[in-house]
């Protein structure tokens, strides 16, 4: 019977069948420092033993300090903090889990990192105790978010207990026009499909914007596939994939090597296989995007203005629309391009990686940031992104233009580290999520791609690279 | 596990769409190495007037009196009204720890995020799904509502309302069963299934 990839995925994991409920086995579990520490103590408590070592790799992310740091955990100056990232730490050595720790140069974003070192792969089953975990189906993996209890469990048994998702394709088709990026198509697709369009399906995304898409790019939409509400998002294997994978520390060599390509081969959608929606878009139509409210769904064109609730008939719809402006700080029809904003926000597991980087240090380059602009942060994902930025000679593009040039973590795109929004501040940020407080209490985010968040802080408004 | 067999008591209705989990327990708390604790800062940025942090204590905060969790009426209801796509973002267990902990154990709305319903059960919190029309309706509805999993029904005072829920799950909450240990249970098919699959995938 005809297949689609996610069908595959979840049919070569399949370890048990039961009511509805199957019990598959998981290949990667990415570990961080906040989701984490409960799992370990209930395994603890129970008395019960790691499954197997050599599935896991952690990494502290969400809470590392991006200011200088040599001084390793002890510079995380919060005790709260730091007493999560020094008990990934030892946990990882009771358990004896692989973990790049924090002054590794190979440390940053969970999400940056599992690709970046092989450690995920085409047709893995991968999980991590954090929702964005949806990134590494780039690569053709079948890859979601799980909570604690299911990281325990993860731990316990190498397994975990799933219901079927159901299938959704959603085709890209042309080409996307300059300065239009897979951060754009991603917010366009939420915009269409809601943030709860996505809820009970994988999405697969294909056409040829996809197959023309960087693997970077193939990252940043199925990393928001989970802002569309899908647990899962995934994008068949192809040369490109390969490419990708190839060379990188965890990757196979060697026969082993022969043997993956081959499999690797076969993860894509069957040519008839049934999906249970279907979507198709016109690359060509998608202008670039930005969020006006608290959800990601609230999303328009740069060019576009906030919408009037007095205009929408759903009730609920509405009220959703009244308290976003309410909250946000803006009025109905208020032209985007219009509004001011106080900081901007390069980085995230959306938006961090080395082609992030090129394309907002290209719009920064021999500008400077505007003078109502009170900080500019690039985050880079990784030590890695960040030694190959600086060999590329972007740090000094984006400190010339005022930005401010930080070590690797997730920073401010949720805001858990020292690196946050004060109540009122209105930011372009490159992250996920622009629900209220996310990056912090009273804090308005503006959902934006690397070259919008980089031409917003040279105009000091929401502004396209052209203007 | 916490079992879940049946339930009485008032809902009370937090009438937003898409509430995630960010609004739900905001990050700050997420630093917690702990499981427990996590009630008094349920909804904490709309819930009080100043800024939350760890280690406050939330007694003697300025609570916002607009917001219905600090509406008396509603003191001590089990059950949380609200409306679609309930427990949308992050995936942080922290969600539903929170809103167990104030003392939520069930939840009804006309959906919720894939993660977060998933949580839910691994906490002993009951997520039901009805239709629109139905959660219209018990939003104008201020009696007791009777809830009882094995039947699989949400009684009103004159209605009595069916829910969906998964047979497997379904068991496990009515029982309190505890997830890592039935699939312990298996533990030979998992050895076994893994020793095929890396003979196949020897990479991984």
């Amino acid at each position: 019977m005809a297949e689609t990839l996610y069908d595959k995925l979840m049919s070569a994991h399949i370890v048990r069948e039961q009511d509805g409920a199957t019990l598959i086995y998981i290949d990667r579990q990415l570990i961080h420092e906040v989701t984490s520490p409960q799992a370990f103590e209930g395994l603890t408590l129970s008395g019960r033993k790691l499954w197997r070592n050599k599935s896991n790799l952690a990494v502290p992310d969400h809470n590392v300090p991006t200011t200088e740091r040599s001084s390793g955990v002890n510079s995380i100056t919060d005790p709260v903090s730091r007493l999560q990232v020094e008990t990934l730490d030892k946990n990882c050595k009771t358990f004896d889990i692989n973990e790049i720790q924090m002054n590794d140069i190979r440390q940053g974003i969970v999400h940056v990192i599992g690709p970046e070192q092989g450690a995920t792969l085409p047709g893995m089953s991968i999980v991590c105790g954090d929702s964005h975990t949806t990134t590494h189906g780039a690569l053709g993996a079948l890859a979601f978010g799980i909570g604690t209890s299911e990281v325990e469990h993860v731990l316990a048994t190498g397994c975990l207990w799933q219901n079927k998702a159901k299938n959704m394709k959603i085709e890209v088709n042309g080409d996307l026009g300059d300065n239009i990026s897979a951060k754009d198509l991603a917010l366009y697709v939420i915009g269409k499909i809601g943030t709860a369009g996505g809820t009970g399906f994988a999405i697969e995304f294909c056409g040829t914007a996809i197959q023309s898409m960087s693997i970077e790019g193939r990252m940043t939409l199925c990393n928001m596939s989970i802002e569309a509400g899908a647990k899962v998002g995934i994008v068949a294997v192809d040369d490109k994939t390969v490419d990708y994978v190839k060379g990188r520390p965890f990757t196979p060599i060697d026969e082993n090597w022969d043997l993956a390509l081959e499999y690797w081969k076969t993860l894509h959608s069957d040519d008839d296989a049934h999906f249970d929606e279907s979507i198709v878009i016109d690359a060509s139509m998608i202008k670039p995007q930005v969020t006006w409210g608290t959800s990601p769904e609230m999303v328009v064109d740069i060019n576009g203005s906030t919408p009037d609730p007095e205009k929408e008939k759903d009730q609920v719809k509405a009220e959703s629309i009244r308290n976003a402006l309410k909250y946000i700080h803006l009025k109905p029809n208020t032209s985007l391009s219009s509004v001011a904003i106080d900081k901007v926000f390069i980085g995230s597991c959306t938006n961090s990686r080395i082609e992030d980087l090129r394309i907002a240090a290209s719009v920064a380059k021999g500008k400077k940031i505007a003078d109502n602009i009170k900080l500019a942060l690039v985050v880079p994902g990784s030590g890695l992104v960040k030694q190959q930025a600086e060999a590329e000679g972007l740090d000094q593009i984006f400190k010339d233009a005022g930005f401010e040039w930080r070590e690797p973590g997730c920073s401010m795109c949720l805001a858990m580290n020292a690196d946050k929004l004060e109540p009122g501040e209105r930011c372009a940020s490159t992250s996920n999520r622009n629900f209220e407080g996310r990056q912090g209490q009273g804090s308005f985010t503006h959902l934006v791609s690397p070259a919008i968040a980089a031409a917003s802080a040279i105009a000091g408004h929401f502004s396209g690279v052209d203007s | 596990m916490k079992k879940f067999t049946s339930l009485s008591s008032i809902a009370m209705p937090l009438d937003r769409a898409n509430i995630d989990t960010d609004a739900i327990i905001p990050k700050q708390f997420l630093k917690s190495i702990k499981r427990s604790g996590f009630g008094p800062n349920l909804f904490d940025e709309w819930r009080y007037l100043d800024h939350g942090e760890v280690g406050m204590d939330n007694s003697i905060r300025p609570i916002n009196t607009d917001f219905v969790l600090n509406n008396p009426q509603y003191s001590g209801a089990q059950i949380l009204l609200t409306r679609r796509n309930f427990g949308c973002g992050s995936s942080r267990e922290h969600a539903p720890w929170a809103l167990e902990d104030f003392g939520f154990r069930a939840i009804i709305a006309p959906s919720f995020a894939d993660i977060f319903y998933n949580n839910c059960f691994k906490n002993g919190i009951l997520p039901i799904v009805l239709s629109h029309e139905i959660v219209d309706n018990l939003f104008k509805y201020s009696g007791n509502i009777v809830i009882n999993l094995e039947d699989q029904t949400v009684k009103t005072q004159n209605q009595v309302f069916n829910f969906d829920v998964d047979a497997e799950r379904k068991r496990r909450l009515l029982n309190g069963l505890d997830d890592i240990g039935l699939t312990l249970q298996y533990e030979n098919q998992i050895r076994s299934f893994e020793t095929e699959h890396f003979n196949k995938f020897p990479w991984l």
